[in-house]
């Protein structure tokens, strides 16, 4: 039996977990940066995390299951997440089995125990949050699968790895319908990561939160699997854009420096994401929360548009 | 004669009585009315189109008489003040809240604090008195001992309730997620749309009120310099004038320009840490760590001059405690250049900003109509609509010199929080504008005066335009010429009540935005 995939497949996963908290880090360091004054360094989010684990995990009385359940399921579906993007190799057994559906699937499955767990223990705010996070979703989840349709089109495949192989392969170049499929990925990527203008990831206004909302009463290692899960998330996304839009780099055969070379390449390209997101949060001011909708029908419409071009042009 | 002065004996005749001599300043109307007639005092100054500023309560019992209830209107540069006195056996006084809303909590105060019944008062829920707080409880009250600690009782604070599908209950604070005072907010909420704000304040209450009651004349400047310590200069400055309106001390020159200097520079360093908070709250917070980069530079440079970054205890009775040389010009000038220089290249990502243009625009209005009932003061009027400014109508040199200083008082009409926020950009820069002309036309002089004792009975009053708005102060000498009572009117008093109004008809994730345009003063309100 060939053990190179399976090798492969815990790599990226360790790289996911390892690289997720420094990636926002990164983020952090830029914007402290645009913003003209000194950062708290690339690892301040591990700093954090171990802070939370060390902490003692502060219950509500009427907490169910549920509430104490959610942060593992989280943490869970964002680490199998990691097993089917194409991080590092598109040789990956679970990419064989789990197409991007189901990629879209997990996070779905991970947001609806959020919600719950938001609304489990009866605070107004956790109340607040979920159903902000819930008309989020509903708008999000359909552009993404449209951007990501667009994309599949053209190599007649859902499989994330076969995507991303026949990009790199110069099958397919920089058409229209990626361009637009392109732009409506960025839209949603902001709204599913909870970045600005749609959430803020750093403020402390509760009326205005919405994932930081559902998690208000979560604390010690429960809100560390949560932040590092979220930590995790936004590298993931950032991953799946780059798999699907620039995978070049990335290694399609078992071999050492392909490997080496292909973390140098998602590194460097991580850093480039890291400087776009910034650029963006750091010129906008954060939506009214009635604009969502109009933001993330913009996302469906390019996506549809893209896929419109698709068949007319292409 | 004046306006109101002939409104009220006009209304009504014989039954208004003027008293010359008690009330300090001299141009602070102050006159006597029996109880029945204190609504129609009232009426007749709605008709006048005065505006409430303060209604408070004496307990002068010392004095061999009940309880005084006190009401001062403004209209433009007038203060009047119509007392009315009650039974000290079975106090109470007729309201004015039917006639000027913010009565509503000025008299709910007096009920719970001096123990004086407002008759007809829609709503005799306790203010600031907490609901575990005796029945009987009546701080301001002589008999009241202050050194003893207050005996806790059961009991309960009836919110406002909306009923109906789908409505349901926000309750926020009094500990907030970020480092800001505490308060308690009470939304009724369907879906994201605010039916209701209830405020319930009171829980930074220190007994400032009765505090001051304890100390002598040349210490109370101290305890008014920390009634809300973002503010201290215009609060000492407030207490230090009215005690220099009943003493009849005569100030020198010199000391009026450095008080000025002082409250200007208060002034521009609160609204940037504003502005910069506004957008903030926004998630623009490349603006926020700009404009505190811009206030850290001009309080460290109040430190290095002054000894104190707030500019505290640096008004006193009598004067100033500190003087400026040429050195200190110099440095100060220098400082507002680069200070301009910066401050104008953010006013311009600010205006060209769409995405923050279309939080701050038609978010959280306070329409003119609204802030007049309220009787809006400082810079929430003033983006209200109504041109209210004590540096205009109630002034104290160098602001007196119209016509060499020509002060402009932004006033915008749309009421919402860019309307707000815009005002204090035009205040910044107008402030600028008034100290370079300070350093360059200050008087030389002595910054000091002595300040004589008050005679007993006596009144003094101060109006002092801080960087929130409006302050009074308003003291009062007892039968042995000690202070006896000692009444503190922040902006934040009224303004809160603008805060309840603005955010009908938003949603609730723009509440925080809203609030932080009023930013009112927890400290100043609950004292």
């Amino acid at each position: 039996m060939n053990l190179y995939p399976f090798v492969m497949e815990i790599l990226q996963v360790l790289i996911l977990l390892a690289i997720g908290p420094a990636f926002v880090g990164w983020v952090r360091v830029l914007k402290c940066w645009a913003q003209g004054r000194s950062s708290a360094g690339l690892f301040q989010p591990y700093r954090d995390l171990r802070k939370l684990f060390s902490k003692d995990v502060v219950l509500a009385e009427n907490a169910s299951w549920i509430f104490r359940f959610m942060p593992y399921l989280v943490f869970g579906t964002a680490v199998l997440a990691g097993g089917i993007i194409p991080i590092l190799s598109t040789d990956l057994p679970l990419a064989a089995t789990a197409d991007v559906i189901v990629l879209v699937s997990l996070f779905a499955i991970a947001r609806f125990f959020t919600a719950l767990a938001g609304m489990d223990i009866g605070t107004a705010f956790g109340g607040m949050g979920a159903s902000r996070e819930m008309t989020v979703a509903s708008l999000a989840e359909p552009a993404m699968l449209m951007a990501i349709f667009t994309m599949s089109l053209a190599s007649r495949s859902t499989s994330l790895s076969y995507m991303a192989q026949l990009v790199m392969s110069g099958q397919s170049v920089l058409r229209p319908s990626i361009v637009f499929a392109l732009l409506a990925f960025i839209l949603i990527t902001l709204a599913e990561t909870g970045r600005i203008p749609v959430d803020n990831p750093a403020t402390h206004l509760e009326l205005t939160m919405i994932h930081e909302a559902m998690i208000l009463e979560y604390s010690g290692r429960h809100l560390a699997l949560i932040e590092w899960a979220s930590m995790m998330k936004l590298f993931l996304f950032t991953a799946l854009g780059i798999a699907v839009f620039a995978p070049w780099g990335i290694a399609s055969s078992a071999d050492l420096l392909a490997v080496a070379a292909a973390l140098f390449f998602m590194l460097l390209k991580l850093g480039a994401a890291g400087i776009v997101l910034v650029l963006i949060e750091t010129g906008l001011a954060k939506m009214r929360l009635f604009r969502l909708t109009e933001f993330l029908g913009s996302a469906f419409l390019l996506a549809t548009l893209g896929m419109l071009s698709y068949f007319i042009l292409e | 004669m004046s306006i109101l002065k002939d409104a009220i004996s006009s209304q009504l005749g014989a039954e208004v009585r003027f008293v010359e001599g008690y009330q300090h300043p001299a141009r602070t109307i102050f006159c006597i009315v029996p109880q029945e007639k204190f609504v129609d005092a009232a009426k007749a100054m709605k008709k006048a189109y005065a505006l409430l500023a303060a209604e408070w309560a004496t307990d002068e019992t010392t004095f061999g008489r009940g309880y005084g209830i006190f009401a001062c209107y403004r209209w433009g540069h007038e203060y009047l003040i119509v007392k009315t006195e009650t039974a000290a056996d079975a106090p109470v006084f007729p309201s004015l809240t039917k006639h000027f809303l913010p009565a509503w909590r000025f008299e709910r105060q007096i009920q719970s604090l001096m123990g004086v019944m407002p008759l007809n008062h829609p709503d005799t829920r306790p203010w600031i008195k907490f609901e575990d707080w005796p029945e009987d409880a009546w701080p301001l009250r002589k008999s009241f001992d202050a050194s003893k600690p207050m005996p806790r009782v059961e009991g309960e604070y009836k919110w406002t309730k909306a009923e109906g599908e789908g409505v349901y209950e926000i309750p926020v604070g009094p500990v907030h997620a970020g480092i800001i005072e505490p308060g308690h907010f009470r939304f009724q909420a369907v879906g994201e749309d605010v039916l209701n704000l209830e405020e319930r304040l009171g829980y930074v209450h220190k007994g400032i009120e009765k505090r001051f009651e304890s100390l002598s004349w040349d210490e109370g400047y101290r305890l008014a310099g920390r009634v809300s310590g973002d503010t201290t200069v215009a609060h000492s400055l407030g207490y230090c004038m009215a005690l220099e309106s009943m003493t009849g001390c005569n100030l020198p020159e010199r000391v009026h320009w450095l008080r000025a200097l002082f409250l200007e520079r208060e002034r521009i360093a609160n609204h940037l840490g504003d502005i910069g908070a506004i957008c903030n709250d926004a998630a623009f917070a490349f603006m926020l760590y700009q404009m505190m980069r811009l206030k850290e530079m001009l309080l460290r440079t109040n430190h290095a001059l002054f000894g104190h970054r707030f500019i505290m205890d640096r008004v006193v009775p009598g004067g100033v405690a500190v003087d400026i040389d040429t050195a200190c010009r110099e440095v100060i000038l220098a400082e507002l250049d680069r200070l301009s220089k910066d401050f104008e290249r953010l006013v311009v990502i600010y205006e060209e900003n769409p995405s923050l243009e279309d939080r701050v625009r038609n978010t959280g209005m306070l329409k003119p109509k609204r802030a007049r009932e309220i009787c809006a003061v400082g810079i929430v009027a003033r983006a209200s609509g109504l041109n209210l400014d004590c540096r205009i109508f109630n002034p104290f040199p160098p602001y007196d010199q119209y016509d060499r200083l020509e002060l402009g008082v932004p006033v915008m009409i749309t009421g919402d929080v860019h309307a707000r926020t815009w005002v204090r950009i035009q205040e910044v820069r107008e402030s600028i504008r008034i100290i370079r002309w300070i350093l360059d036309n200050m008087p030389d002089g002595a910054i000091s005066a002595p300040v004589a004792a008050p005679f007993p009975d006596k009144a003094g009053f101060a109006a002092v335009e801080g960087w929130r708005g409006e302050i009074i102060y308003w003291l009062q000498s007892g039968p042995n010429g000690e202070l006896n009572r000692c009444m503190v009117r922040d902006p934040s008093s009224v303004n809160w009540l603008g805060l309840e109004r603005a955010i009908h008809g938003n949603i609730v994730p723009d509440f925080p935005l809203c609030n932080k345009s009023f930013n009112q003063s927890y400290s100043g309100h609950d004292l």
